[in-house]
């Protein structure tokens, strides 16, 4: 994470923390393993692991569900992990926009797919980044090959000055989520 | 003539039985009449009859520049082609013509290959059905073959007769269908977790994944950079080894006995660097496109060497190893008959089969999905509408320029793999996901060292479920549920790098293609392809018979557009 990413995050927190006190829709808080009415069965918990550190502002998973609602125990864990707030979170980092419930929902599911990497017993197994980690990578030397291209690397740009590709103004966050044009809106 | 192979055609070139003007304009026009079949994003037929006449030329002199001088290829939509616009099938890059050849590209054109056109995909790849395009689904040739047509029972008689048609499987399906449809010799797909080989098995090609790292990747817009590799798909095994580059000859007796010494020598699992040296040693490829190259530092730098495919007679000395966890739950039953068909017949001819396990392949598919959704939401991160590519209207600042750019360029499913990917690799959930599934992906990589270093030579599995379905049918799931379903077979082989290639083997009840998956050791593509060429001539695939072509468009293909070279 950059540290201007990490900047936003504690501001994302901040501020997602300043909206919760505020209130606005029905809130469950819940911590931790101390689960509230809904909570899971114990042993799809177990499988999950006790080191699960989440964010305890959880909402309740139907606010930003909308109507195809899911009843399975994993759901219902899952809502401690994926809030409107990492929803809101991600927006940002991705910059797209879920566009819909089932865009949260495609989310799930892949969040849902993925937690069945920690029934793997990986103690003692270092990460793999490439499968030719047992070589040298290759470093060509640091000469000029090419070049004098300009003209044709900005044939393919929309806006541009002279040699300039041109941006739209810069340093201006993302509206908040209240603000932004996203289907988050109003969970 | 247009059915022949590529060693078949490249010599009627080198006879002048044909020149390349006439094969290239008989292989447009065919394009032109298969046009139904989506197959082609962009056909380029100034440049390809450029290229023609150019190699006539040199034909005529006396000097063509190789098997390849001549032949009509296309390329998927997703390698970079100077010239000609490079869309991977997205909003986002319609209109994007790359100011450079991908070296793939380039090698091919140095030897006088004749690019016929980009070929059709799944947006940016992301997908196994070839449906999930801007430009609409690819149809599979079969389809409109008289195979399946003899055989398919008509739905009812209230749908039309087009809603039988089956789909090409994908990513690479343009590239298949139109190797699949005679409209030319090669294809370059690209294979990130299964790519080349699904719609190959679907069409009823060959398509070759090869190690990771042999071919350059430069100019093959990423997907998921540990595991892309360009594919090659052509009507044979042959031809697949003429455009890998295994030129001249080599004793293929001299590797099998090291092969033999080296399982022999009890090496475990722990030294895989030295087997992989002692065997980068033993055996050098070279020629088209096999190779390093400068400008991607992920290929290897092995000086290859060229060497031929050689036939294989004798399969005696051969240890074909059947991995039990590819018997997985939904896997057709024909599909399983064909494979333990395959087995008997390797164990007929003399050779030892064997029941290998590779114990975690049944998380392959999860810790791919981890591994290619965050790679994806790093490599996604380029398209932002600045430099290239669709650019949003919006311009209340650079962040909302870029957010409604992205929105307004990427699929739901590309979206929904860029989201999911940045979900995983949140600083909270980086260990629990991404790490986690980078470790599995060790002990996946390290199943398949055991199992070679037990003495297994190539490994013989299935590469889809079923045969190809209807596009009615597979357009049922989503993108996700399907590529869960389509690359469990397929993905395993890009998690440890390892070639991997797809046989057509048999026709099924329904008259469509059914193929296997050899896998071998890594940078053994000789061994691997000599291996597929022995089983190919024992099964004898039989020819597609395409019906006369008809009028099957029905607007569906209303862009496909003509590009020239700048």
């Amino acid at each position: 994470m950059t540290p201007r990413n990490r900047f936003r995050w504690r501001v994302m927190r901040v501020l997602a923390l300043c909206r919760w006190l505020r209130g606005g829709t029905v809130r469950a808080l819940r911590l931790g393993a101390a689960a509230a009415s809904s909570a899971p069965p114990s042993q799809v918990r177990q499988r999950l692991g006790p080191c699960r550190a989440v964010p305890c502002r959880a909402v309740p998973c139907h606010a930003i569900r909308g109507g195809n609602g899911l009843s399975s125990p994993v759901c219902a864990l899952l809502q401690d992990s994926v809030t409107v707030e990492v929803l809101d979170h991600l927006e940002r980092l991705a910059l797209v926009d879920f566009r819909d419930a089932e865009g949260v929902e495609r989310l799930r599911e892949a969040v849902r797919f993925a937690e069945r990497l920690r029934e793997v017993n990986t103690e003692g197994i270092e990460p793999l980044d490439s499968v030719l980690e047992d070589r040298c990578l290759y470093l060509r030397e640091d000469d000029v090959t090419e070049g004098n291209c300009t003209a044709e690397l900005l044939k393919n740009a929309r806006e541009k000055v002279e040699e300039y590709f041109v941006a739209p103004p810069g340093n201006i966050p993302l509206p908040e989520l209240e603000e932004r044009d996203t289907f988050l809106k109003g969970s | 003539m247009l059915r022949a192979s590529l060693r078949q055609i490249s010599a009627a070139l080198k006879e002048g039985q044909i020149t390349p003007t006439e094969l290239c304009q008989r292989c447009l026009a065919l394009v032109r009449s298969t046009q139904f079949l989506n197959a082609y994003i962009t056909v380029a037929e100034e440049t390809a009859l450029k290229q023609a006449e150019e190699s006539e030329k040199r034909y005529q002199r006396g000097q063509p520049l190789g098997e390849l001088d001549g032949i009509p290829i296309a390329v998927k939509d997703n390698f970079n082609t100077a010239g000609i616009e490079t869309t991977c099938a997205s909003n986002m890059l319609k209109g994007y013509i790359s100011p450079y050849n991908a070296t793939v590209v380039q090698k091919l054109l140095d030897q006088g290959a004749v690019l016929l056109g980009k070929t059709n995909l799944d947006e940016f790849a992301m997908g196994s059905g070839s449906t999930d395009g801007v430009f609409g689904p690819v149809r599979n040739p079969w389809s409109y073959s008289r195979q399946y047509k003899e055989k398919s029972i008509p739905r009812s008689d209230s749908e039309p007769e087009n809603s039988n048609w089956v789909i090409a499987g994908g990513s690479s399906g343009g590239s298949a269908a139109a190797v699949s449809a005679f409209t030319c010799f090669a294809a370059l797909g690209s294979d990130t977790g299964g790519s080349t080989r699904n719609p190959a098995a679907h069409c009823g090609v060959v398509g070759l994944k090869p190690t990771y790292g042999l071919i350059s990747r430069h100019g093959l817009i990423p997907l998921v950079n540990s595991m892309d590799v360009p594919g090659i798909l052509t009507r044979c095994v042959d031809d697949a080894a003429v455009v890998l580059g295994i030129t001249t000859t080599y004793i293929f007796v001299c590797s099998m006995s090291l092969f033999r010494r080296l399982s022999q020598s009890k090496l475990n699992s722990i030294y895989p660097i030295y087997i992989f040296l002692f065997f980068s040693v033993s055996c050098h490829v070279s020629g088209s496109l096999a190779g390093h190259d400068p400008k991607d530092s992920t290929t290897v730098q092995d000086i290859f060497q060229p060497f031929a495919l050689p036939t294989l007679t004798d399969v005696s000395k051969l240890s074909i190893g059947i991995p039990k966890e590819y018997h997985v739950p939904g896997l057709s039953s024909e599909i399983l008959a064909v494979w333990s068909k395959a087995a008997d017949l390797f164990k007929n001819a003399g050779a030892k089969v064997v029941e290998v396990s590779l114990p975690h392949t049944h998380y392959s598919i999860v810790c791919y999905h981890v591994l290619c959704t965050a790679e994806v939401a790093s490599n996604m991160a380029r398209f932002d509408g600045l430099e290239y590519g669709h650019r949003s209207d919006m311009s209340k600042s650079t962040e909302s320029m870029y957010a409604a750019t992205r929105r307004e360029g990427f699929s739901d499913v590309v979206r929904g793999r860029i989201l999911s990917g940045n979900y995983f690799l949140l600083k909270q959930n980086y260990e629990d996901y991404f790490v986690k599934a980078q470790k599995v992906r060790r002990l996946i990589a390290n199943d398949f060292v055991k199992v070679f270093g037990s003495g297994i030579d190539i490994l013989l599995t299935p590469i889809t479920l079923s045969d190809a379905i209807p596009y009615v049918e597979f357009i049922k799931e989503d993108n996700r549920t399907r590529s869960t379903q389509d690359d469990i077979l397929t993905q395993a082989a890009n998690m440890a790098g390892l070639p991997a290639v797809n046989v057509p083997t048999a026709l099924s009840e329904r008259g469509l293609p059914i193929g296997l998956q050899f896998i071998g050791r890594s940078f053994q593509e000789k061994q691997l392809l000599t291996v597929a060429k022995w089983f190919e001539k024992q099964v004898q695939f039989p020819m597609i018979q395409l019906e006369e072509v008809k009028k099957h468009d029905d607007g569906v293909l209303q862009h496909q557009k003509s590009a020239s070279f700048s």
